[in-house]
């Protein structure tokens, strides 16, 4: 295997060093021998290889939206190095067979690891517990559990898996959503939603389940991860809920840290997704609250949706946005630019953090000598307009189409092999 | 005067007034035994009606016939659209017929908005009632039909009663009354008023006795009794004794006040048979108001693409 010796890169945003990876661990640059790839990293960030909570890779059922390579190749790009494949595919992922399946597609992609995210309940169907347990004994170690797409809105239901997964350490990825306030729901509710006619999805709605499921979490003592918050109420919540010391997690969405519910007056379903656009008091407040630490990390909801899917009339169109190879730009515009972040806090953000929560062992660690290799090289002062036909994505659904985004995504290593190099794929 | 009709806050005060000058010139046509000018010869008008509306397709079609375009009624039942057509694939049929303008009923609030700004067609497209979103002509032959009765707008108090949540006239006229400078009141039980209409430049009540001496027009809403079903209100019943205009509370009315309802009625529940029989109801002149509304809107539309 290929060598890099990575030169003069600005560790964590810190001074810049170089970095060895060899054998698929970070090494002593002294070591590095006449055979090394030389990188030069100048004025490039390394940061640990990102990681993912909350994708959407849609195979098995959908691959002509993505498969498992496509969006890993679409990670890769985004410099991840780990992603969670979500559930919500056909069939469910709610077995030991459809989780090792999804396992084995990432493996043998080789592009970022995979890590299947079980279902809570069979077939998403919020009646009964899937088979939790062997999800998490199968060679995909689930940890990550969430009907996400769906609500566990059966208070019952919830605090049990809540329980059960403390056996092996996992963890409820609870995406928040009461169902009877959102029936029908089209986009935030608000004073936009009024002037345009669209049903509303209240801030209520996610607050609601969020307060419910903290207090079951710290009633039963389990461990909880919020989904995609996406209210300022939300962030209050959780606020709240861990100051009561309950083992209660968060993340929010790229796209919810920059766009807001006014975007929906164009009528263009490419900003329709669930949970839906806020408003800018929200948005500063999720910012606020991922500067804190009160929201853990941000995770992509990367959720492709073939073309036919989101070229049509709004109520008819699919929910959910591309997120991956725009993740880091967008959390670079709406956090560093902005002065609310430094790298470092980036690379806890982003890899450290999910990392933990998700129990993903080799993903997260800080850039030292011994560590996995597992490196993404940023170059922050790059600027980019986005393209939707540049992605290693099947789909095209990007929010961000024409804009103008900071950052890009020089190299990522993954255990020491450079899936991205000079910003393509390897 | 734009290319498109989408809502009624895209237009201006003099937009607005345009259309309804030349709508008072058109209005006269009715009264004549040959109902029919040449403005539009050779014109192609489809009115595109992806949910039922009688009253408006007509409208709309004798609108487009009295100023001599072609009419091709494209109507969801019985075309493709059942099948799955999307409306992507509608849309370029139509502009492979050479479709001069593309009058749009559509279930999806924003849907003549995809229509025009997709780039699928280069016709002229024209709102005839999005989801709950606007219906702009109604607004516009709502206004019309107010100045022949009123005169100007300026300062005069409408009140417009019921399911404003789920109304598109009541946007659509919230929007025009306010650029023509009347002062809009909002009456409906709070469960049937959108949030954040705050924003919006009206007043709102839940009172509709506080607001009938004050008015000069009522709009009163249909009322569907489905809302019930999801605890909009309790019965039928009460929403007609606490927003019905009956006869008691049209008693209250200034002598000078006009009674509008945008039809289809609910007769005894939104409004009471008397009322809407009455000599100050203009309920069936607004449907006359209508054809005119819509002939200056597509002889606008149509003309002045052809000057460009």
């Amino acid at each position: 295997m290929t060598d890099y010796l990575i030169q003069g890169a600005s560790i964590l945003g810190g001074d810049p060093a170089d970095l060895l990876l060899r054998d698929g661990r970070i090494g002593d640059p002294a070591d590095a021998t006449r055979g090394t790839t030389v990188v030069d990293a100048a004025g490039l960030v390394a940061l640990p290889g990102l990681v993912d909570l909350h994708t959407h890779l849609r195979e098995p059922g959908r691959e002509d939206a993505e498969t498992v390579l496509t969006g890993s190749r679409a990670a890769a790009r985004g410099g991840f190095t780990a992603v969670h494949a979500m559930a919500n595919t056909d069939p469910v992922a709610d077995t030991a067979g459809v989780v090792e399946q999804v396992w084995h597609l990432g493996q043998t992609g080789g592009y970022c690891d995979v890590r299947p995210v079980g279902a809570v309940t069979a077939g998403l169907g919020g009646q009964r517990l899937a088979e939790l347990g062997a999800m998490a004994d199968s060679a995909a170690r689930v940890r990550v559990f969430s009907d996400d797409g769906n609500c566990v809105s059966d208070a019952v239901l919830m605090r049990r898996a809540l329980e059960y997964v403390k056996a092996f350490d996992g963890v409820i990825a609870q995406h928040a959503q009461e169902p009877r306030l959102t029936e029908n729901a089209q986009m935030n509710e608000g004073a936009v939603s009024g002037v345009l006619g669209m049903q509303g999805w209240p801030a209520v709605a996610e607050e609601a389940v969020i307060a419910r499921d903290c207090l079951l979490a710290g009633h039963v003592g389990s461990r909880l991860h919020v989904c995609h918050v996406s209210t300022a109420g939300s962030v209050e919540l959780i606020r709240w809920a861990k100051s009561k010391g309950w083992a209660i997690t968060a993340e929010v969405t790229p796209h919810h840290l920059l766009l807001t519910d006014d975007l929906v007056t164009s009528f263009d379903p490419i900003y329709k997704v669930n949970p839906p656009l806020r408003t800018s008091a929200d948005v500063d407040a999720l910012r606020a609250g991922l500067a804190d630490g009160t929201i853990d990390c941000v995770a992509t909801d990367h959720a492709p949706h073939p073309t036919e899917d989101k070229e049509c009339e709004w109520a008819a169109a699919a929910m959910g946005m591309l997120g991956l190879e725009t993740a880091l730009s967008v959390v670079q515009l709406a956090m560093v630019d902005t002065g609310r972040l430094g790298w470092a806090d980036v690379a806890d953000r982003m890899s450290t953090a999910p990392a933990r929560i998700g129990r993903v062992s080799h993903h997260g660690s800080a850039l030292g000598t011994g560590s996995p290799a597992n490196v993404t090289l940023v170059d922050p002062s790059a600027t980019r307009v986005v393209d939707p036909a540049d992605t290693a994505s099947l789909s095209r659904n990007t929010p961000y189409r024409a804009m103008t985004l900071p950052g890009s995504v020089v190299a990522t290593f993954l255990r020491g092999r450079a899936t991205v190099l000079d910003g393509k794929l390897q | 005067m734009r290319h498109h009709l989408l809502s009624a806050g895209d237009l201006t005060r003099d937009d607005a007034l345009l259309i309804l000058d030349t709508a008072v010139e058109l209005r006269s046509l009715a009264d004549r035994p040959i109902k029919k000018l040449p403005t539009l010869r050779g014109r192609t008008v489809v009115n595109l009606f992806f949910e039922d509306s009688t009253r408006t397709r007509i409208s709309f079609e004798a609108a487009a016939k009295r100023l001599s375009a072609d009419v091709i009624n494209f109507s969801a039942k019985g075309s493709s659209v059942s099948k799955g057509e999307s409306l992507k694939d509608t849309a370029l049929t139509l502009e492979a017929m050479g479709a001069d303008a593309v009058v749009i009923r559509h279930s999806s609030s924003g849907a003549p908005h995809r229509l025009a700004n997709s780039g699928w067609v280069r016709s002229s497209v024209v709102n005839a009632g999005d989801g709950t979103h606007e219906h702009p002509t109604q607004a516009l032959l709502d206004a019309f039909t107010m100045r022949r009765h009123l005169g100007d707008l300026d300062g005069r108090r409408i009140t417009i009663v019921g399911d404003v949540l789920h109304s598109r006239v009541a946007r659509s006229n919230a929007l025009l009354l306010s650029t023509l400078g009347a002062e809009v009141t909002l009456v409906a039980p709070p469960t049937l008023l959108p949030v954040g209409v705050d924003t919006w430049p009206v007043q709102t009540s839940y009172d509709f006795d506080s607001t009938l001496d004050k008015s000069d027009a009522v709009m009163m809403l249909r009322v569907q009794h489905e809302r019930m079903n999801a605890a909009f209100f309790p019965s039928a019943r009460e929403y007609s004794r606490r927003y019905g205009l009956d006869d008691r509370r049209f008693a209250r009315l200034a002598d000078h006040a006009i009674v509008m309802h945008p039809g289809p009625m609910n007769r005894g529940m939104e409004i009471s048979a008397n009322v809407a029989d009455s000599t100050r109801s203009v309920i069936v002149e607004q449907v006359t108001n209508g054809v005119a509304v819509r002939m200056a809107v597509l002889y606008l539309l149509l003309s002045g693409e052809a000057q460009a």
